[in-house]
């Protein structure tokens, strides 16, 4: 904590640094991926011939999290993001542009492809597009008896075995081992995928917005598979979305995502009731209410402009040029993501002026001295 | 997942309101699943003008792998001369329809055995240099869009070399300094000549699926280069490679024939169509023995024809809405 959070008034007597996290979420175990400062930058080349790197996406901007073993961790955020960025530069999809990822005690953010595979054993992914992750030129059966052919572990008649195991595991017919993947609907080749997934029984599952692609019935049992399967086989997942009341349903904590940099992470309660960042309050107030009055009776917290472009991102706090609590502070200083308002050591915001439980943001206006108005004109849309 | 958290699970209508519902359950086996290759085949046999050429095809096939049945049949010999009976009185070559069925040559030798002979290296070249063309162009065109960055460098200069050099120009030349006439040279140099289109196409199909999330999928588990680009993507591709080579067999047929009338293909006295035509014209044989330049003229069209067809056909089966690959 340095000197100017002590300066601004909203900030309470600085807790005490986090030693050890003892006050761990619903299930407490080791940690398990431990991902710290990631940034991933993704460059732009000029088109002409000798393609000159003439900027940079900031897809994720300096990360750092915490997987314990057996837990869920959600992360939400709008599209662009970096939710998928930063899960792909976990399972080394993509490479790191700096920071680490260490993996069941194991940095693994600089391993060639080789010694990386065996890491990939304990590490699966369930993609987004039940359609586009599965090979519609191959079978079923090869497709799930992937895993074992690539890592080795099983042949032939054992291989064939232990994918119909698989399949029946996820609630598909194994008969149905010689199909191709357009014979299956949407939620039973979201079922293949996880299937090719657990094949191996992995330590930890990334579920790359698992459901969003699928029916709201089908969500609804491809949910109840996945936590079904983490109890039954003891996984700890990654559960991406943008589906805020789904997360809450599945994850332990939450962590919200904005500008390739995490805004706020706590345990599920943390988040839904006593969000600190303004950002998670716009984003939940943007949940629809399944009641009319009580929705009509909701104030919304409608966010001025777009969301700005992570080629050249705003300073200072990202989420500036939007925040209805937006003050000079907020123009020229990042803020830490440490406990805010005398919070329990899990939940953290990346706030400067975290809202008080009861505060109705929605009322605010960002307060911004003329000097730093002149670079974000244009952007604060209800000053 | 622990539902430890959930206060509110009310408002989760996505999970509580809904009654679990199993996916439909499979419906009683009547349609049966076919895989696409299946797919392919039954259009193409519902395909009247594919079936026409495909029996065509056979029947040439049966003729070349029968040639030595024709000799026997007639009597004569691939290269046997028959100065008495393949020559009339006034020195010019017998005609058709008598002891030889499509007349003589120039030298009296039998124009049906030759065709037939003729038929064998027309085949082997079209259907060998096919399968080395494609060969060599999927696996550098499924390199170049894979690897990508200096590979694809690498491989697209030398496709634009081998675009420069001048086709007929190159052939002539290194036929006549290695002594030319042989059908393994003849092969080899249609195929250094053809793959680069072949790589273009594959290595231009292979950028779109790259980007594919089971290509993501299989990278996740852990799968190498090769094996993506073998097992996951050139399946994706075969169909295109498949189409290709069937349109390359009379490309290359043709193209053999043109090296052989040019004389730099396959030597006399092995029976070959090209040569046959090019000796046909010589000295305007043609306008006294007519025989000698349509019959082996007519096996060159009949042939490339059919396998067009052909290969037209193979494409629509393989996706009837594709475009045309050749305007």
């Amino acid at each position: 904590m340095s000197a100017r959070h002590a300066a601004t008034p909203d900030e309470p007597a600085a807790a005490p640094e986090p030693q050890g996290g003892s006050a761990s979420p619903a299930k407490s175990g080791d940690v398990l991926l431990r991902v710290t400062d990631v940034v991933k930058h993704f460059p732009v080349r000029s088109s002409s011939l000798f393609r000159r790197a003439v900027g940079a996406v900031h897809a994720v901007d300096g990360v750092s999290l915490e997987v314990r073993s057996g837990e869920t961790l959600g992360l939400v955020g709008e599209t662009g993001c970096g939710k998928s960025t930063l899960a792909r530069c976990i399972t080394r999809l993509y490479d790191l542009t700096s920071g680490t990822v260490e993996f069941d005690g194991a940095d693994v953010s600089k391993l060639s492809a080789s010694k990386m595979r065996p890491f990939r054993r304990d590490m699966q992914m369930i993609f987004q597009d039940p359609y586009g992750s599965l090979n519609p030129r191959r079978r079923v059966g090869s497709i799930i008896g992937d895993p074992f052919a690539i890592h080795r572990i099983a042949d032939g008649q054992e291989r064939k075995r232990r994918v119909q195991e698989a399949m029946e595991l996820v609630g598909l017919n194994p008969e149905h081992y010689n199909r191709f993947p357009a014979e299956f609907s949407g939620g039973q080749r979201q079922r293949i995928g996880i299937a090719r997934a657990l094949a191996l029984r992995p330590k930890l599952v990334i579920c790359d917005e698992p459901v969003s692609a699928l029916d709201v019935s089908i969500q609804a049992q491809v949910i109840n598979l996945l936590s079904d399967l983490q109890r039954e086989l003891n996984l700890t997942y990654i559960f991406i979305a943008h589906d805020l009341s789904v997360v809450r349903h599945v994850s332990d904590r939450v962590a919200v995502m904005y500008l390739g940099k995490v805004a706020e992470i706590g345990t599920g309660e943390d988040i839904y009731e006593t969000a600190r960042h303004p950002y998670t309050n716009a984003l939940l107030s943007a949940v629809p209410v399944p009641d009319p009055r009580q929705m009509a009776q909701r104030s919304r917290i409608v966010l001025a402009g777009d969301v700005p472009s992570p080629l050249n991102p705003p300073s200072g706090c990202r989420f500036h040029p939007r925040c209805p609590k937006a003050r000079d502070l907020c123009v020229t200083d990042d803020p830490e993501l440490v406990p805010r308002l005398g919070d329990t050591e899990v939940h953290s915001a990346a706030c400067h002026f975290p809202v008080e439980v009861g505060e109705d943001i929605s009322l605010s206006t960002p307060q911004i001295s003329e000097a730093e108005r002149v670079i974000e004109e244009g952007l604060i849309g209800n000053a | 997942m622990t539902i430890g958290n959930v206060g509110g699970a009310a408002e989760l209508d996505l999970v509580s309101g809904l009654p679990p519902v199993e996916e439909a359950p499979e419906a009683a086996k009547v349609i049966q699943g076919r895989g696409p290759w299946r797919l392919a085949f039954e259009r193409l046999r519902r395909d009247r003008a594919s079936v026409i050429s495909a029996v065509v095809i056979l029947l040439i096939i049966i003729c070349a792998a029968a040639a030595p049945v024709f000799a026997t049949i007639t009597g004569h010999g691939v290269n046997q001369q028959f100065r008495l009976i393949g020559e009339q009185s006034n020195g010019f070559p017998t005609g058709p329809f008598g002891k030889f069925p499509l007349g003589a040559d120039d030298q009296g030798r039998d124009v049906l055995v030759r065709l037939a002979y003729g038929a064998r290296v027309s085949l082997l070249v079209g259907v060998v240099t096919s399968a080395l063309t494609v060969a060599i162009g999927a696996v550098m065109g499924l390199m170049a869009g894979y690897l990508g960055r200096t590979v694809d460098s690498i491989i697209g200069r030398i496709i634009d070399v081998t675009l420069s050099i001048p086709f007929l120009l190159f052939a002539v030349a290194l036929a006549s300094v290695e002594g030319g006439g042989s059908v393994t040279l003849v092969v080899i140099v249609l195929a250094l000549f053809g793959w680069s289109s072949v790589a273009r196409i594959v290595r231009g199909q292979v950028l779109s699926i790259k980007e594919r999330e089971y290509i993501e999928a299989a990278r996740s588990l852990g799968a190498g280069s090769w094996r993506i680009m073998f097992i996951d993507i050139f399946p994706n591709v075969i169909a295109q490679v498949i189409v290709y080579a069937s349109l390359l067999i009379p490309l290359s047929i043709v193209s053999e024939a043109t090296l052989s009338y040019l004389g730099v293909g396959v030597q006399p006295p092995t029976a070959d169509w090209g040569a046959m035509i090019s000796a046909a014209q010589q000295g305007g044989l043609y306008q006294v023995a007519w025989w000698y330049l349509v019959f082996p003229s007519l096996a060159l069209l009949i042939t490339t024809l059919a396998f067009n067809i052909f290969g037209d056909g193979v494409r629509d089966a393989f996706d009837p809405r594709a475009d045309r690959l050749f305007v």
